[in-house]
């Protein structure tokens, strides 16, 4: 359990800070195979936590860590503020203006202004990609992406990949990774920093993973990435394990991208008939928030037996509590953690 | 103005760089002029100067420059640069571009480049023919393209009547938008804002074709695709009146270099894939391309230290100017006079002066070049306003030893 304080799961991994050599949490494409399993091993045990009346424990007790969001956000806001208190720590959340904070020094200055405040652990979420990047070799303490534009969303891919996993294990099907599996994700992959970090997360733990989008949502070169491209929503879906389905933003189906929001359903919506081309009993997946009746239905959305999207809320937190505590071990000097270097 | 050479110099033992080829001997500068160069001796009274087997070649004409940055100039060999029109305000105003074109004499000359429209902003043409009287050697239109092809067509039929060359910016604005790379797998894998590169070649067939229609002399200030460069090459051999540049940064980088979201690697036109990279160098060595410049757009951390596609566009460029190009010369691209050819003749040519190459009577801007010294590219340590090179930390050979203007030593 959480509060015993023994944090390496012996033999699997890497003892100490070798099984996750990261100060920062910028992106799955940072991380290796292994890295990415010992950070949803350690998950587990907060999972099981999250699951009891009393969800605290003092892991955490001291440390101050800022969630500073210069992009809107509810629920991964909500999601890191939780596992920051039930770790114990103290939690401060910064609301930033994209407008006020996108130009000029101001980006670096307010880095440098958390950082003189000395944070613990800085959590961001920024509408520029590379922007995480930028602000965590500008300060002393690790850095959290918690999405930067189109680039990444790491923590979004590994809570994914946590509910997935325990999907599968709750039919009898768990393996340590998804090899063998096929994952379809379809919505808008070129302004998605969701599907990128899913794809190299998914594929990195044996998955094959399909991409589905209309030719102007879809990024060139998603082959170079490992990634089978599609148009065609029903070939995509064909056989496939898991079907992922990716918000369309509003201001996209009124004509720049997509006609309208009721050809983008007729095109690319998931329906109970569509679900049937999948493999049997296919999980589906969607980060939320969703839009109903236009890239899933509803009764799609709830199927009990076969939608997963509450448990991938579930599992946000979970990952959250392991990514902060992982990357704090360092700090609050945990054996085997305070010796090594980053890298 | 202020700068007379008073006393002929000669530099003798050097390797001279004309247009026919590398030769040994001397060069003889006096009254500003380049008076006599070959098998010649020093006259009675005259300075001398023992180049001691180091090259002389033309100093560079640097086309198409965002910035007066004298110190850095000296630094990478240039003696004249030709000022793109996107100042604050905008090159578009007879009394600016007299202005301008005073502003650095004598030790540097600036050739402004006359906005071709009011503002830059690609509607309504600017007073081309008052500015070409104050002082304009050409016509840009700036940091974009215009995008309406009728008020195209009109500049360039304008210009031709002029004489004067149009510069643009060949990039589809439609396509590019707020783009901030290529579209391809880096760009995919860093999330960034991208278009494709095809952009480029949509820009240059329809600015060929306009050009071909008007007669007008058109310089395409950075050509970096390979479907764009073989339009060019094609309407050269047509015998349309098209000419092409290109920075050093898209013959020696990639789309690679952005993978760390570096912004000293943000550029516009953004930085290609490899096969682009490779069209270029094939490009420069079979001469569809006629110019390197550097582009020299210093740009402080206020511009720079910003997420990737948040960063203004842009490098500082004319201290690795000579030292990149001779790379192509040291990799048998091309050699020492068409070097200096695409660095000072073919700009001299474009701009109608007289100078750009060593031959009697041209004016004595001239450079003592050490081609083999070697040095690191250092962001930190740079005469530039501001360090912003692509090129930081990279080994490279070639430096300017002394630099002439008219004769007279900077």
């Amino acid at each position: 359990m959480a509060s015993t304080g023994t944090h390496d799961t012996p033999g699997r991994f890497p003892a100490g800070a070798r099984a996750f050599p990261h100060r920062d949490l910028t992106g799955i494409a940072q991380l290796e195979r292994h890295e990415i399993l010992f950070l949803l091993a350690e998950a587990e045990q907060w999972v099981e936590l999250n699951r009891q009346p009393s969800k605290h424990c003092d892991e955490l007790a001291g440390l101050t860590i800022i969630n500073a969001f210069f992009e809107n956000s509810t629920r991964t806001l909500l999601s890191f503020e939780i596992a920051g208190k039930r770790l114990g720590a103290d939690v401060v959340n910064m609301h930033a203006a994209q407008s006020s904070v996108k130009k000029g020094e101001t980006l670096i200055d307010t880095a440098i202004t958390l950082n003189a405040m000395r944070a613990d652990a800085i959590v961001i979420r920024h509408g520029s990609s590379g922007a995480v990047d930028l602000i965590a070799s500008k300060v002393d303490c690790p850095v959290l992406n918690a999405g930067d534009g189109q680039h990444e969303h790491p923590t979004q891919a590994l809570l994914d990949a946590l509910a997935l996993r325990h999907a599968l294990e709750d039919r009898g099907e768990g393996s340590e990774d998804f090899t063998g599996l096929t994952v379809t994700i379809c919505g808008d992959i070129l302004h998605s920093r969701v599907a990128r970090s899913n794809v190299l997360c998914l594929q990195a733990l044996g998955a094959s993973v399909r991409l589905c989008a209309p030719p102007a949502l879809m990024p060139a070169g998603v082959e170079a990435i490992g990634a089978q491209p599609f148009h065609d929503f029903d070939a995509a879906l064909e056989g496939a394990d898991v079907a992922m389905m990716l918000r369309l933003q509003t201001e996209r189906m009124s004509g720049q991208f997509i006609p309208s929001a009721r050809e983008y359903h007729h095109l690319y919506g998931l329906t109970r008939e569509r679900l049937e081309r999948c493999a049997p009993d296919a999980l589906v997946m969607h980060p939320g928030p969703m839009n109903r009746g236009v890239e899933i239905d509803s009764d799609v959305a709830d199927m009990l037996d076969r939608s997963i999207i509450t448990r991938q809320v579930e599992m946000g937190v979970a990952i959250r509590m392991a990514c902060l505590d992982v990357l704090t071990r360092k700090a609050r000097g945990v054996p085997g953690w305070n010796d090594g270097q980053w890298v | 103005m202020g700068m007379k050479q008073v006393r002929p110099l000669t530099i003798t033992g050097g390797r001279l760089v004309t247009p026919e080829g590398v030769r040994t001997g001397a060069v003889r500068l006096a009254e500003g002029r380049i008076a006599a160069l070959g098998e010649i001796a020093a006259q009675e009274g005259d300075e001398k100067l023992d180049a001691k087997g180091k090259l002389v070649a033309p100093a560079l004409i640097d086309f198409g420059v965002f910035a007066i940055d004298k110190p850095a100039f000296r630094f990478g060999g240039i003696a004249r640069a030709a000022l793109m029109p996107d100042q604050n305000p905008a090159l578009d105003l007879p009394s600016r571009v007299s202005f301008i074109a005073k502003s650095g004499k004598p030790d540097l000359w600036v050739h402004p480049l006359a906005a071709a429209t009011q503002g830059l902003g690609g509607t309504e043409l600017a007073e081309i023919a008052l500015m070409k009287d104050a002082g304009a050697r050409g016509v840009a239109t700036g940091r974009r393209w215009i995008a309406d092809s009728g008020v195209m067509l009109r500049l360039l039929q304008y210009a031709a009547m002029l004489d004067l060359v149009v510069v643009t910016h060949a990039e589809d604005g439609g396509l590019v938008g707020s783009a901030a790379a290529t579209a391809g797998e880096i760009a995919t894998r860093l999330g960034l804002p991208s278009a494709p590169a095809e952009a480029e070649a949509l820009a240059v067939a329809r600015d060929i074709a306009l050009a071909e229609l008007s007669g007008a002399r058109l310089h395409l200030r950075q050509v970096t695709t390979r479907a764009a460069l073989d339009l060019v090459r094609t309407a050269k051999r047509r015998g349309v009146a098209v000419t092409a540049g290109v920075t050093p940064a898209h013959f020696m980088l990639s789309d690679l270099a952005t993978a760390d979201f570096r912004t000293f690697a943000r550029l516009s036109p953004p930085l290609r894939c490899e096969d682009d990279r490779k069209a270029v160098i094939e490009a420069i060595g079979d001469g569809t391309i006629d110019v390197i410049g550097s582009g020299h757009d210093p740009r402080g951390p206020e511009d720079k230290r910003l997420p990737f596609a948040d960063a203004e566009p842009g490098m500082a460029g004319a201290e690795t100017l000579l030292a990149m190009t001779l790379t192509l010369v040291r990799d048998g691209v091309i050699d020492w006079p068409r070097a200096f050819d695409l660095l000072a003749g073919a700009p001299a040519r474009l701009l109608g002066v007289d100078t750009g190459v060593l031959r009697e009577g041209c004016e004595a801007d001239v450079a003592l070049i050490d081609p083999e010294k070697p040095w690191v590219v250092d962001s930190r340590k740079m005469e530039a306003t501001a360090g912003n090179t692509p090129f930081d930390g990279q080994p490279t050979q070639g430096r300017v030893l002394a630099l002439f203007k008219g004769g007279v030593a900077l």
